[in-house]
């Protein structure tokens, strides 16, 4: 069974104080679970999911993170998202000039296997190393009207000018695409009203059940919580995961606040 | 115009615009500067005595100016160490097996095909395109259009030729010009009558002549009232050149309400001083585009320019450069605006790496009485890597009031956190670059046909080989 492992994972942030740190965060994501980190603001929560995907200003400095059985910690960024891991951000960078559909496009590709420079050697043709576009169209077209998301979307620079709703939309799209074995969502609830979030989180509930992902959901309210349902969630104060419960632990962190936790875990 | 174009719609049969000239001389002249070689190349190709003389006055005029004082460091540029005219078919003559091997794998990797291949790289050879070419030329002799080389213009349209040579860029502009104009050989020589509309852009490359994209070339493109044109000099494939000296001049006439624009790639090999004047004088109503790419050669300057003359003209400049080891760029563009309600863009965008430079230097001109200017001028720099370079001089010089100028600069890092987004999802770190790269590359990449922007795209790929991380 595929499984994302974080053992006693320490991590500091390169050139900045304490703030933000991981002081032995200890999880087991199996296939098809799905896990809800939540914690104050400051307690590390984007810090470990930066550090996950292997962020270069994020420095491990114990422990490990292992996809699969194996360790990913030596591995770029890139080489970790080929493996099957996604970072839905929580603040999607724009890049002027890329269009959406050829980001997608490139991105895809790289997921499932188009190598970069395969060139044909004999008669100046070459093969092309991105996925066949007609096809290609015609699933990212599916994929955009179930999270009702216009197409005209394709043509506009990656992000840029996008509203916050938009930007998560545009990261949910990115997950239905990649189909990744283990995907983390940081925040994606935020900048969501709650139509978006009806939609946003149908999507993610389809893909899951579909892909049969192993889902760590980051977030500091209960909100998403009430439409995609964790089987796991973990209080995360100080750089560790300090209670792990049940779907009901949300619901009293929803009703007390972080309080609670301060209080019983400084 | 005031010219009468009449006789030059008569058109010849065909074989004359065959643009393989061909010549009974075998001849190279020796290195150096002198009256001898001027006198020998205007032999050779049989000009008129107007034509002598204009080039003996030009090499007069040579010898006189000096160097820019300003700009990229030209003092290792010895002006006795080229040969100044190769025959043609001589420099065709190379062979496949001579070509350096560097260059053949540039080709290889940006997938061109074997007889393009040969093409460019200046091997003789008869490319599959020559099919098409016929086709175009019957239907743009039907429509009275002149699309041949320089040297067939001076023989079959000498006084067109002499109304216009010289008039936009004067042999006394600056020392490259002279230079140009005592010893140029090739270009080409477009002429569009008055409402005509060249649906196709006319490319140099179509011409199966090493000349075309010669040493000193020497372009001249006429638009007649109402006339549109496009116009495409170079190819992103490497241009390979045994010679280390490039001045071309170019010469644009934008009539009463007609269109032209003129687009290059320079991709010269890096021994390669290239040193241009190119320059679009735009009657009312007019509109000049220059759309200019630069990513070969060791030095280049040049600065396309629109001269506005007549009310509401307008001009756009439009250009890339990317400056990798050893190179240095100093380019950027001048509108001039002579007449009320002329407008300007000038769009400039460089990208610098391992320790490249690449300036922009501009100039705004506003002459008294051209009230109600409009100009815009944006600058964006790219540095790939802490040694890289870009600097930039605009000037601007107004002698009315009632203007609006616009100067926006901005220099800019790949930053590490579009590298970390692209990357999470997948793509190497040097594809990503590439991608953001192209991006920014995009407002001007758009401007141009498809398969050019293609190429384009993998050669701005080919630059960034190995270039990050």
């Amino acid at each position: 069974m595929n499984t994302l492992e974080i053992r006693d994972l320490q991590v500091r942030v390169a050139d900045e104080e304490e703030t933000g740190i991981l002081k032995g965060a200890n999880l087991v994501i199996r296939a098809g679970e799905i896990h809800a980190l939540m914690g104050p603001n400051g307690s590390g929560k984007s810090t470990l999911s930066y550090a996950l995907m292997g962020h270069p200003r994020y420095e491990v400095t114990g422990g490990d993170i292992l996809l699969n059985g194996e360790s990913i910690l030596g591995l770029d960024p890139d080489e970790r998202a080929r493996r099957g891991l996604f970072l839905a951000m929580q603040y999607p960078i724009a890049i002027s000039g890329v269009t959406l559909y050829s980001f997608l496009r490139a991105a895809v590709s790289a997921r499932r296997g188009y190598k970069q420079t395969a060139r044909d050697s004999g008669g100046g043709h070459r093969r092309s190393p991105l996925l066949p576009g007609r096809e290609f169209r015609q699933e990212v077209r599916a994929e955009m009207a179930k999270l009702e998301m216009d197409r005209t979307f394709l043509r506009r620079y990656l992000n840029e000018g996008f509203s916050g709703g938009e930007k998560k939309r545009a990261e949910i799209l990115q997950l239905a695409l990649l189909k990744p074995e283990f995907a983390i969502l940081d925040e994606t609830d935020s900048g969501l009203d709650i139509d978006a979030l009806r939609i946003v989180a149908a999507g993610v509930n389809r893909l899951q059940s579909e892909l049969n992902m192993g889902l760590l959901i980051i977030t500091h309210y209960q909100r998403i919580l009430n439409y995609i349902h964790p089987d796991f969630v973990h209080i995360f104060y100080e750089g560790q995961i300090v209670k792990s419960d049940g779907a009901e632990l949300a619901e009293k962190l929803e009703a007390e606040g972080y309080d609670w936790v301060r209080e019983q875990f400084v | 115009m005031t010219t009468n174009h009449d006789d030059l719609r008569q058109l010849k049969d065909q074989s004359q615009y065959d643009f393989t000239t061909t010549y009974e001389y075998v001849h190279r002249s020796h290195k150096g500067i002198g009256a001898d070689i001027v006198r020998e190349i205007s032999a050779i190709k049989d000009e008129p005595q107007w034509m002598l003389d204009f080039r003996l006055r030009a090499l007069d005029i040579f010898f006189k100016k000096p160097l820019p004082t300003w700009g990229p460091d030209l003092s290792s540029l010895d002006f006795e160490e080229f040969y100044y005219y190769v025959r043609p078919t001589e420099s065709k003559a190379r062979s496949w097996d001579e070509v350096p091997d560097e260059i053949k794998d540039t080709f290889e990797k940006l997938g061109i095909p074997e007889a393009e291949r040969k093409f460019l790289a200046g091997v003789e050879t008869q490319l599959d395109s020559e099919a098409v070419y016929g086709s175009l030329k019957k239907e743009w002799e039907n429509q009275g259009i002149i699309f041949v080389d320089m040297d067939t213009a001076v023989r079959e349209y000498p006084e067109l030729v002499r109304a216009h040579i010289g008039r936009v860029v004067p042999i006394a502009d600056n020392k490259f010009s002279a230079l140009n104009s005592a010893f140029w050989s090739g270009g080409s020589f477009v002429y569009v009558p008055p409402g005509v509309q060249v649906d196709i852009p006319l490319q140099a490359y179509f011409r199966i002549n090493a000349q075309s994209l010669g040493q000193f070339e020497r372009t001249i493109i006429i638009a007649d009232e109402g006339s549109s044109v496009h116009y495409i000099e170079g190819c992103t494939a490497p241009q390979y050149s045994t010679a280390a000296l490039h001045t071309g001049v170019i010469e644009i006439f934008v009539e009463k309400g007609a269109h032209a624009r003129y687009s290059t790639i320079q991709n010269w090999s890096r021994n390669v001083y290239n040193l241009v004047t190119q320059r679009a004088v735009v009657a009312e109503d007019g509109r000049m585009e220059w759309v200019d790419a630069n990513l070969g050669s060791g030095i280049t300057m040049k600065y396309p320019a629109v001269i506005l003359k007549g009310p509401r003209a307008h001009g756009e400049v439009l250009s890339i450069a990317f400056a990798g080891a050893g190179q240095h760029y100093d380019a950027g563009a001048k509108a001039i605006h002579l007449a009320p309600y002329t407008t300007s863009i000038i769009n400039s965008k460089s990208i610098s790496k391992d320790t490249g430079r690449s300036g922009y230097r501009g100039l705004v001109k506003v002459a008294k009485g051209a009230n109600g200017v409009k100009s815009k001028v944006e600058c964006d720099a790219l540095l790939l890597d802490p040694g890289s370079r870009s600097d930039t001089y605009p000037y601007i010089d107004v002698h009315e009031d009632d203007v609006q100028i616009e100067h926006e600069a901005s220099v800019s890092k790949i930053s590490e956190e579009q590298l970390f987004y692209l990357m999470s999802r997948g793509l190497s770190r040097e594809q990503a670059a590439v991608m953001i790269v192209n991006g920014f590359l995009e407002p001007f990449i758009k401007e141009l046909p498809m398969e050019y922007a293609v190429e384009l795209n993998r050669l701005v790929a080919l630059q960034m080989e190995g270039s990050v991380g």
